[in-house]
């Protein structure tokens, strides 16, 4: 994913001048390509993040479109203020790449996870979060933020995730995008929580339950239209997110479903990490698994929820349009 | 130069708009102000480029307070110079006013940065720099420091990067008064030898009476001081300069409910007139 979302910032800057790339000390040969065909463009900078934004606000300010990439939680974490004040208080066009979103650097321990990046992100004005489920998805977002007004957030998963996405058309930035129909649950995710979320539909299929799968490759800010639409529909509300429940989507979509009067007596649950630094070490999906990011967990999880006795006759009368009824039947 | 009587027509002029500012807000950063007034006159006098009916103008000189709680000197340079009304300055830190207490880059015209947080400045004015290089553009970049200000490490991450790319078109000015909010910089956070880590980081240095006209002019129009290297002024200024009882007094770094006896005071020790 990180290779495909560098390559095609390498492929936009042929075409277009305006784009720059900083990078702070990243592997031997990155963007190698870039450095080539524009070294004037191109700046590793080490391993000074503060002055790495500074400088990616100062060039914006000019009118370049900077692309900017390290370590997600040094991006979130170490320079909050030059990106609450550079970037968003001057709402300049620089784009963030943070790799290793959530905890693909799980063998590296916790100094290196990113599960509070949508959360940090997501408090300040004016900043836009991407988080792609895939490689394909990635190229499109990337693509799409080239003229896209403000700074922009995009979250970069580990390499090599299945390809799950199927859209062509391009990337509409603040569409939340179905990917599948069920009228008996909705599951709301982003990034790669995506793959998990399918799996744990396709289990939930071959139990008689249908969910709905609404993929919000953008966070901030919510597609809040999509997400009315899909809710109407469903008993229960399940988010899933490689982050902790705290601050990411699974909180914006409470905050909307709560204050839109959407809740009701419907059922909703957080899937993420709880609110504890995750401990141990080994590999993603592991870690992710370990703290119910699965689609076992998720799976479990909407089948709990839903009452499994009336669930039938409930979905049958929510299609038939007497929902509000359903509400109390419950 | 310590004595008030030193003060030109125009440093007093310019002073005494500071204070037409304080009488509106009833605060501000006194000392501040008056440490770093010098340096901002000889630069928009004298040495910038810029067209106040088109700020964004891009064949301008870039200027950036990064000290911003400075801002009250900025401000009066700015109004001088028709960036904004004269009117305007009556209103700092008012409800509704386009001046605060730290200059918005999204509100007044010639503001090139919104700072306040200190240890920002630089490494934005070093981003504009790289961007002048690039298109080739002879436009030059300021950035006018605090000395407390450099304690920030940031400071000093986008000091070790303008000196790896031997930036000439890059200026860092020092107002180094020597104080910083709890006391002198020596016992807070000893910035000497301040020559040297300018230096160590790959910049031409010299250092300058931050009060001498002629000679903050003489420099600030002849840079850089090495054509391969970014150049640091180190401007000795004095905090509170031109009215005596608030020079070097703590009291004045940043004063709150300012009275009309104050306002008068400082009107008094600054002399001169409102027109220079």
């Amino acid at each position: 994913m990180r290779e495909r979302c560098l390559k095609t910032v390498t492929e936009l800057a042929r075409t277009d001048e305006r784009i720059v790339f900083i990078g702070s000390d990243l592997g031997v040969g990155v963007m190698a390509d870039f450095k080539a065909a524009f070294p004037d463009r191109f700046f590793m900078e080490g391993v000074a993040e503060q002055n790495l934004v500074g400088m990616a606000a100062g060039m914006a300010m000019e009118g370049r479109i900077v692309f900017l990439n390290t370590i997600a939680t040094f991006l979130t974490r170490r320079c909050f203020e030059q990106v609450v004040v550079d970037l968003c208080m001057h709402n300049v066009n620089v784009r963030l790449i943070g790799n290793g979103g959530g905890v693909v650097y799980a063998p590296l321990g916790p100094t290196h996870l990113a599960t509070d990046d949508l959360a940090i992100m997501r408090s300040i004005p004016n900043m836009t979060i991407i988080a792609p489920a895939d490689a394909d998805e990635m190229a499109r977002a990337v693509r799409a933020t080239v003229d896209y007004p403000g700074p922009v957030y995009i979250r970069v998963a580990k390499g090599h995730d299945p390809v799950v996405t199927t859209e062509t058309e391009d990337f509409q930035i603040g569409r939340g995008v179905p990917m599948r129909d069920g009228h008996d649950a909705l599951i709301v995710t982003t990034g790669v929580g995506l793959q998990v979320c399918l799996a744990a539909a396709d289990q939930l299929t071959a139990s008689g339950i249908d969910a709905t799968v609404l993929h919000m490759p953008t966070v901030k800010p919510l597609d809040t239209e999509s997400l009315t639409a899909a809710v109407e529909r469903v008993p229960v509300v399940v988010t899933v997110e490689e982050h902790s429940i705290v601050g990411g989507l699974g909180s914006a979509v409470a905050e909307f479903l709560a204050e839109a009067d959407l809740l009701g007596l419907r059922k909703f649950r957080r899937i993420g990490f709880p609110d504890v630094f995750p401990s141990g070490y080994g590999d993603q999906a592991g870690m992710m698994r370990r703290h119910g990011i699965s689609p076992d967990a998720v799976t479990a999880t909407v089948k709990e929820l839903l009452v499994p006795r009336s669930r039938r006759r409930l979905s049958e009368i929510n299609r038939s349009g007497l929902w509000p009824k359903f509400d109390r039947v419950v | 130069m310590t004595a008030t009587q030193t003060l030109d027509a125009r440093s007093q002029q310019l002073r005494r708009l500071v204070v037409r500012m304080l009488k509106g807000a009833r605060r501000g950063h006194v000392g501040s102000a008056f440490s770093v007034i010098d340096i901002l006159r000889v630069l928009y006098d004298d040495v910038l480029r810029f067209d106040p009916a088109n700020p964004k103008w891009t064949g301008r000189d870039r200027c950036i307070l990064s000290k911003g709680h400075g801002c009250l000197a900025l401000y009066a340079l700015l109004a001088d110079k028709g960036f904004f009304p004269h009117s305007e300055l009556d209103s700092v830190c008012a409800a509704d006013s386009i001046l605060g207490g730290h200059p918005d880059a999204n509100k007044v015209a010639g503001v090139e940065a919104s700072t306040g947080a200190l240890g920002h400045g630089l490494s934005i004015g070093l981003g504009m720099a790289l961007h002048l290089r690039i298109a080739r553009s002879d436009s030059k970049v300021f950035v006018i420091l605090g000395d407390g200000e450099c304690n920030e490490g940031s400071v000093w991450e986008a000091a070790m990067c303008a000196g790896k790319h031997r930036l000439a078109n890059f200026t860092a000015i020092v107002d180094y008064n020597k104080h910083q909010a709890y006391g002198s910089t020596r016992e807070v956070q000893d910035l000497e030898p301040f020559t040297d880590k300018w230096q160590a980081f790959g910049f031409a240095v010299r250092e300058v009476d931050g009060h001498n006209i002629d000679e903050l002019r003489s420099v600030f129009t002849s840079l850089p001081l090495d054509s391969s290297k970014p150049t640091a002024i180190i401007a000795h200024t004095i905090k509170g300069k031109g009215a005596p009882f608030a020079e070097n007094n703590m009291k004045w770094h940043h004063k709150n409910k300012v009275t009309d006896q104050e306002v008068e005071n400082l009107l008094t020790a600054i002399g001169g007139s409102n027109n220079a």
